[in-house]
């Protein structure tokens, strides 16, 4: 083979598989990708049962209740409502008033069953979806609970979610 | 005194740094001997002064100096002295003076191993290296100053966040460190070579080293992270997929596909100008992953916003070693000589092809870390990209390499054999298939292509001894001839084949805890049983238990494997009163390979406790695997070649010739 022909080759080879990654990465992202909202958004744009989502908002005062392992609790943003149904060990920050992620997907009878509670935060730190959407809601404002988050150091990168 | 010590210090480091970077530079372009000469002691110089600044640090944590403001906000007089050093650097302060301390080791050893190097070739990568160190060190003293005093001192600190209160601190980022700026060594070497216009194949023979050791730093240390983050957290995962792993394993893509890359250039002078670009883009990919951690972009807008000042400095650093290093590229690479040729089916097409897929996986990592942030910005929509994304896209990517991984070290050079290849594999695949089947039989539940996944397992592991078997000529020839054979093979090729080996371990482990975990979740009290696979844990008494800064609340659960008495394991939560946080303590047992994993949750009134527990098979093969990769690494640094280092120029010069 000449030395163009081989080059040729050569190129041929990386676009195929340049091709390959960018069809997967799209594919990919198109059925994976899992939207954040808020129980007013859930409310508002009407979302399909059956739709995975993550969910963000605070944990009602008094709304936890545990029955066995199935641990129920209200997400309000101050305007909207839902509740959640959680199987599991709750993380360790999981606290009434307290703010929450919880993934999972949206039941036909409004009600979300989530697999997944995340709290990825300190005692003085919110999500940030959370607090951007409360801010929006006009719940919480900067410093009511505690300074902004430092930058988590890097000896925590591989403690996160 | 002492931190008023450390922070001068850190201001001269500063202007040597400068000094590193003008002098040698100088002294090369004008061919000056003497000025080029300068360099290796201004490394030294700088790591001293570095190292003391950081002793200082040290110190003021050691003895609980809360006129600091970073050891208040971060330490606590009760913890113990290891978790009182530790914290040093598990803030944002402390960590980059880490990572400045890392690199003037590394600049240092640099200037100490590099006796053999050309003068200019010298004088240029300490010239970078000095760029780089200077750039940190703006960023340590203009914005994150971690020997701020803060006046009337407190009586007690904050305390460190105690999910890092833990041994791993002491281990995982000095290593993941290591790793990330080790691969500044390769990145001024590339540069350095760009500068100069020259490059040959004793230039990756220096290379590659240096880009081995971070490699072998880089993969321990996120092996470490990734276990870490397993017993810690309480939820039994060991990869999440998290923006700020993937920040670790992007540059642990890009530097695996350098090591690679490295070596076609060194045998066979080709791939020059890949390889050069490879090494630009796995440092780049060690700053975006120091950014995306640092800038706090990732977790917290606050953070950025409170202190913008640090995210727009680091995106700055960044964006001046980034697009300088592709610019000197475009600019310069067209004058490096095109080197040898090959056959599309040859070691060095094998090498090309691990390279296109390794990049190509990167790209899928890149892309998935960074679509949430980019849509953000632009569209304010708020998505996550989560494990489904990187298992398909990555996995997909991933999947063809590791299926041609036992093909590349059996091909030969220039021109290869596929048939005679597969042949040789016959062995290694006709084993793999009985593995899978045997499991396929054995086991009961979960995917029904796990089988396989194991199989492609025990192909990689079977494939990277065959190597070593067929360079023995095991079976062609007596034992004795082959032991003897075996013995003299090069320690780079044991080195590939136990790195190798390795992969397949850790491929091994990652399908059997995907596949076959069993999890039960159930609320316990006092003498209740739960059964998981073969074993039953008994809830046998819960207990308040008291460290040195922390409650806890254990529960204590004895095991039965088929009724016979396994021990005890204990699961606790610990309450950390000065922070007002708690983390769970899992409980984990080893069985063989396979771990017994129980976390508990909070009780509730009635007595009762939420208690997961799950069994995970071969589970720490993932990260023995790991070790296995990082042990092959070593062994290859080990090899003669590298150790002796520079060759004489005739002998690169034949090997340059382009082999046609």
């Amino acid at each position: 083979m000449t030395r163009k022909g081989r080059r040729l080759v050569l190129i041929a080879a990386g676009l195929g598989v340049l091709a390959l990654a960018a069809g997967l990465i799209l594919s990919a992202l198109n059925d994976t990708i899992v939207f954040f909202r808020t129980p007013t958004e859930v409310a508002q744009q009407q979302v399909a049962p059956g739709s995975r989502l993550r969910l963000g908002g605070l944990v009602e005062t008094g709304s936890v209740t545990k029955a066995g392992t199935v641990t129920t609790f209200t997400v309000t943003d101050g305007n909207g409502t839902v509740k959640v149904a959680y199987s599991g060990i709750l993380p360790d920050l999981f606290r009434e008033g307290q703010g929450v992620v919880a993934e999972g997907v949206l039941e036909a009878d409004g009600s979300f069953r989530a697999d997944s509670v995340l709290a990825k935060h300190d005692e003085k730190y919110m999500p940030r979806e959370v607090a951007d959407a409360l801010k929006k809601q006009g719940v919480w404002k900067e410093g009511e609970n505690g300074a902004p988050a430092p930058a988590r150091p890097a000896a925590a990168a591989n403690t996160g979610s | 005194m002492i931190a008023e010590l450390g922070q001068y210090a850190l201001a001269l480091a500063l202007a040597l740094s400068i000094l590193q970077v003008l002098l040698p530079a100088w002294g090369a372009a004008k061919g000056d001997a003497v000025l080029m000469g300068t360099a290796a002691p201004l490394a030294f110089a700088l790591m001293g002064f570095v190292t003391f600044a950081f002793a200082a640090l040290i110190q003021l944590y050691v003895t609980s100096d809360f006129t600091v403001v970073n050891v208040v906000e971060n330490s606590h007089s009760q913890m113990p002295l290891i978790y009182r050093i530790t914290s040093t650097w598990g803030n944002h302060e402390g960590s980059m003076l880490l990572w400045v301390f890392v690199l003037a080791l590394f600049g240092a050893l640099v200037a100490a191993f590099g006796g053999n190097l050309p003068d200019r070739l010298k004088a240029h990568v300490l010239a970078v290296q000095g760029l780089i160190a200077l750039a940190f060190l703006s960023f340590i003293l203009l914005t994150s100053n971690p020997f701020l005093r803060l006046a009337p001192p407190p009586a007690e600190g904050r305390d460190l966040n105690p999910i890092l209160q833990d041994p791993g601190l002491a281990i995982h980022p000095p290593l993941l460190y290591l790793g990330y700026v080790g691969l500044s060594v390769s990145f001024a070497f590339a540069v350095a070579a760009l500068i100069e216009g020259r490059i040959d194949a004793a230039w990756a023979r220096w290379v590659r080293p240096w880009t081995l050791a971070a490699w072998v730093f880089l993969t321990l240390g996120i092996a470490m992270g990734s276990y870490w983050a397993y017993y810690e957290l309480g939820w039994g995962g060991w990869w999440f997929w998290d923006p700020v792993e993937n920040a670790s394993l992007m540059p642990w893509l890009a530097a695996t596909a350098l090591l690679h890359s490295a070596v076609v250039m060194e045998k066979r002078d080709a791939l020059k100008v890949w390889t050069i670009l490879l090494a630009i883009l796995a440092f780049s990919l060690s700053l975006v992953g120091t950014f995306l951690v640092r800038s706090g972009v990732l977790t917290s807008v606050h953070a950025f916003a409170t202190d913008p000042a640090r995210g727009v400095f680091i995106l700055g650093i960044l964006t001046f070693f980034i697009a300088g290093g592709l610019a000197l590229f475009a600019f310069r690479a067209s004058e490096l000589k095109q080197g040898g040729l090959f056959a599309p089916v040859s070691r060095e097409g094998a090498l090309v092809f691990n390279n296109l897929f390794l990049t190509a996986a990167t790209a899928a990592v890149l892309v998935g870390t960074l679509y949430p942030l980019a849509l953000e910005a632009f569209t304010g929509a708020k998505i996550t990209v989560g494990p489904p994304y990187f298992n398909l896209a990555f996995g997909g990517l991933m999947l063809p390499l590791v299926c041609a991984m036992p093909f590349g070290p059996l091909l030969a050079w220039k021109r290869g054999d596929l048939l005679g290849v597969a042949q040789r594999l016959m062995l290694a695949a006709g084993l793999a298939v009985v593995a899978a089947v045997v499991t396929a039989a054995a086991v009961t539940g979960g995917p029904v292509l796990a089988p396989l996944a194991v199989g492609l397992a025990v192909f990689i592991m079977l494939g990277a001894l065959t190597d070593l078997a067929e360079r023995a000529g095991l079976g062609r020839v007596r034992a004795k001839v082959a032991l003897a054979r075996l013995a003299g093979v090069p320690r780079s090729a044991y080195g590939t084949a136990i790195a190798h080996f390795g992969v397949g371990v850790c491929l091994l482990g990652i399908a059997c805890e995907a596949s076959w975990s069993q999890e039960k979740i159930a609320a316990m009290t006092v003498g209740d049983q739960l059964v998981i696979g073969s074993r039953d844990l008994t809830l046998e008494r819960m207990e308040n238990r008291t460290g040195p800064n922390y409650r806890a609340r254990s529960a204590v659960f004895s095991i039965r494997h088929q009724g016979e008495p396994e021990g005890r394991i204990d699961a606790s939560r610990r309450i950390f009163a000065s922070r007002q946080m708690a983390t769970t303590e899992a409980g984990i047992r080893t069985f063989g390979f396979s771990q017994l994993y129980v976390s508990m949750g909070e009780e509730t009134q009635d007595g009762h406790v939420s208690v997961r527990a799950t069994f995970k098979p071969n589970v720490t093969l993932i990260w023995l695997g790991a070790v296995v990769m990082a042990f092959g690494g070593m062994l290859s640094l080990l090899d003669r070649r590298l150790r002796i280092g520079v060759p004489k120029p005739a002998r690169s010069r034949v090997a340059a010739v382009p082999a046609e």
